[in-house]
């Protein structure tokens, strides 16, 4: 095995350092390491650039099986590796649903023939995401993929009973039901924020209230029952609010934000260009606002990426016939790094926790966000803040094109992606001879 | 101008030329020869994805007197009912050689998708996009309360108009309210708060959820139509009580100024948003109004199509 020597980099701190990579570990952090003993040395110059731990997603959509023409677990894995991803949390609404043992089984074998980050399957709440029936959540966590989240993404468990009752199931192994909070009466073929620009377009509006009126019922429901609820995608200035509420009530709560929540807003849809169609929608600049504070006060606790491949004809259409979702890995740090640190909003070592730390600790991905610590697995992304890039959408690694960001402009890159002390991507590119393990 | 898509893209002076050129096609609609030869040899693709015969017969009467070819593409039947995309449909039209498009579709910004889209380079006409807007229908609107209260010429300064209804699913009323009140009128929406949509407060409107008050204020009253749909939504109780609040009838065209008339785009469900007595009266102009839409979009068509000089510049190919 390759031994690795960063050398030249700054820890998230300021801090400057050379890391010994060594058997896949974290050997070294040190302003000189001893590289006495180290077998066939690599030394990488990163010159100015920034080590945080790896980035932990706890929200992709990787399509595998059923919809491969959008994506793979392959494809994915690459797009993950060079957003800066070590570890990626794939959604359970594949074909068929991964409700079963064997399906998160056969997703998580398959993220680990690739290679190229931890691909830990989400489970099902309900059988086939119908909302009526539990499904084997047991079973999942059981088996090798070790599910520890659930989530109906997509759908929202509805029924506050089966809300209940999956709470208080999945106590038994520490798990955590991940709710896409989304009242169905309240958004019934909706297509957009509810608001002045869905009035003037006349797309039907999805109301931020449909948000968070579930947020608020189910984070009494995790107070009832001392249970652990995740909050996916927060996009309202009112969601942020409740909350705060909550976990100043002390109820065991954490919620995620998007990076396109943090960034975009509900106007783009005037050009009516479905490439801005994403569920839960864009909404106005007030609650990017709100979000970026619920963001840095930590309230919300992680970014995740909503990462949500489709093939060009379900985007080349009529807005109200286009598949919601948009690609989110290959763009993530770049924007929380526009959003949050070049507003001066965060530092390099609370986007550490945002993304690597806390993401970790939420799934229960023991081998991830352990920071930089010696002797841990070397779980690493390189981040070069002045390397200013153009998002081009036949650029990406993602087998899908439908980024909302494309000829934008971002202040910084992952240059380097280190998993399991091997680089899948480096000098911004992804290795190709890092397949396989 | 090489679209119509939307009300609120017009400048005064284009919604003004179009308005004058239109009164010059209806003037030519009424004499001996009712055809111009203007836009012989050019194609014109009726794109219906959406049923509506009275839009598209207009639009076909209107695109026939410039003689023009017209093609005639409804969805129902077609391989558009079969899931063709409207990026193919619009893609073998052009094919076909289409000079414009006139696109009726159930969603909202289709026709805005296909201007904006490399997949037709023909002019883009939109003749109602889900609930977003109708332009000819304001255009048509426009026409006839300047024939009926400014004597066919100028604008609406000093008119008010009120929209009644379904504002929050209705095309035409947005439409409408940039129309109308670019040409200088105070547009009045009366409608229960539940066929409101939110943050109409902040367009360039009134709003009141009292239609008996608002009667004697108006110099014409624009009635939407009710889907009965609406009714399972819970947009209202009953259509008995809808009608009751703000439905036309004798009574209430008792409380109009003798001078306002009454107006409907049409199709009318008599005894629901109107009575027969109202939609039948002296004071209606439901009739002038289909009859005007073929002019207005006569005028539409000469203006994008034939590249006819401008003295402002604003209105060419």
């Amino acid at each position: 095995m390759t031994d690795y020597l960063l050398d030249g980099g700054v820890l998230a701190d300021g801090k400057a350092v050379q890391v010994l990579i060594k058997d896949g570990l974290i050997n070294q952090i040190e302003s000189v390491v001893s590289t006495l003993g180290a077998t066939n040395l690599q030394k990488i110059s990163i010159n100015g650039c920034i080590i945080l731990p790896g980035f932990v997603d706890l929200h992709t959509h990787l399509r595998e099986p059923g919809r491969e023409d959008s994506e793979t677990v392959e494809s994915g894995s690459r797009a993950a590796a060079k957003g800066g991803f070590t570890a990626v949390s794939a959604m359970a609404n594949t074909f068929p649903v991964a409700d079963t043992a064997g399906v998160v089984e056969q997703v998580y074998a398959l993220g680990q023939a690739t290679g190229l980050c931890d691909v830990f399957p989400i489970g099902a709440v309900t059988q086939g995401l119908g909302g009526t029936a539990l499904a084997e959540l047991g079973a999942m966590a059981d088996s090798k993929a070790r599910v520890r989240i659930f989530s109906d993404d997509g759908n929202c468990v509805f029924d506050p009973m089966v809300m209940r009752r999956a709470l208080e199931y999945v106590k038994k192994f520490d798990g955590v039901i991940a709710q896409h909070a989304q009242d169905p009466h309240l958004t019934k073929d909706a297509q957009m924020n509810e608001g002045l620009i869905s009035s003037k377009l006349g797309l039907k509006g999805w109301p931020a209230v449909a948000e968070e009126s579930i947020i608020a019922r189910d984070v009494l429901l995790a107070d009832h029952v001392q249970s652990r609820l995740h909050v996916c995608h927060v996009t309202s200035a009112g969601g942020v609010d409740i909350i705060r509420w909550a976990k100043a009530r002390g109820i065991q709560v954490s919620a995620e934000v998007t990076p396109h929540h943090l960034l975009l807003t509900d106007d783009l849809a005037e050009s009516y260009d479905p490439i801005y169609k994403v569920n839960p929608p864009l909404r106005t600049q007030r609650d990017v606002m709100a979000l970026r504070e619920g963001l840095a006060d930590g309230t919300i606790d992680i970014v995740a990426t909503d990462h949500a491949p489709h093939p060009a004809e379900n985007k080349e259409c009529e807005w109200q016939a286009a598949s919601f979702g948009m690609l989110g890995l290959e763009t993530a740090l770049s924007i929380v790094q526009a959003t949050m640190i070049d507003t001066a909003m965060m530092s390099w070592g609370d986007l550490a926790m945002r993304m690597s730390t806390s993401p970790a600790r939420i799934g229960g991905y023991a081998d991830h966000g352990q920071g930089l610590k010696i002797g841990s697995t070397a779980h690493l992304t390189i981040v070069n803040p002045t390397r200013a890039w153009k998002v081009d959408r036949d650029l990406v690694a993602s087998r899908s094109r439908n980024t909302p960001y494309h000829g934008m402009e971002f202040p910084g890159s992952v240059v380097a992606t280190f998993y399991r002390g091997i680089p899948t991507v480096l000098d911004a590119k992804l290795e190709s001879a890092t397949h396989g393990n | 101008m090489r679209h119509l898509l939307s009300t609120s893209d017009l400048t005064y002076t284009q919604a003004i030329r179009i308005l004058d050129t239109a009164a010059e096609m209806a003037r030519i609609s009424e004499g001996p020869v009712k055809k111009l030869p203007t836009l012989r040899g050019r194609t014109i693709v009726n794109l219906f994805f959406e049923d509506s015969t009275r839009t598209r017969i207009s639009f076909e009467a209107a695109a026939k007197r410039l003689s023009a070819d017209v093609i005639n593409f409804s969805a129902k039947g077609s391989s558009a009912s079969k899931g063709e995309s409207l990026k193919d449909t619009a893609q073998t039209l052009q094919a076909m050689g289409a000079d414009a498009v006139i696109l009726r579709h159930s969603a909202s910004g289709a026709a805005q998708r296909l201007a904006n889209s490399h997949w037709t380079s023909g002019s883009v006409i939109n003749a109602g996009d889900g609930t977003h807007e109708h332009p000819t229908q304001a255009l048509l609107d426009a026409f006839t309360i300047r024939q009926h209260l400014r004597v066919g010429t100028g604008d609406l300064r000093g008119l008010t108009i009120a929209i009644v209804g379904d504002i929050l699913h209705s095309r035409v009323a947005r439409s409408d309210v940039h129309l109308l009140s670019l040409l200088g009128a105070q547009v009045i929406l009366v409608a229960p708060p539940t066929l409101l949509p939110i943050g109409a407060s902040t367009w360039p409107v009134q709003i009141s959820y009292d239609f008996d008050s608002v009667l004697p204020l108006v110099d014409a009253v624009m009635m939407l139509r009710v889907q009965q749909e609406r009714m399972s939504d819970f947009f209202f109780p009953t259509a008995r009580e809808y009608s009751h609040y703000y439905g036309l009838n004798a009574d209430r065209l008792k409380k109009m100024k003798p001078t306002a008339i009454i107006m409907h785009p049409g199709p009318m469900n008599r005894g629901l948003e109107i009575t027969a007595e109202c939609a039948d009266s002296a004071r209606s102009v439901i009739l002038e109004q289909v009859t005007n839409g073929v002019s207005v979009r006569m005028a539409v068509l000469y203006l994008l199509l034939a590249g006819a000089p401008s003295e402002d510049g604003e209105i060419t190919q």
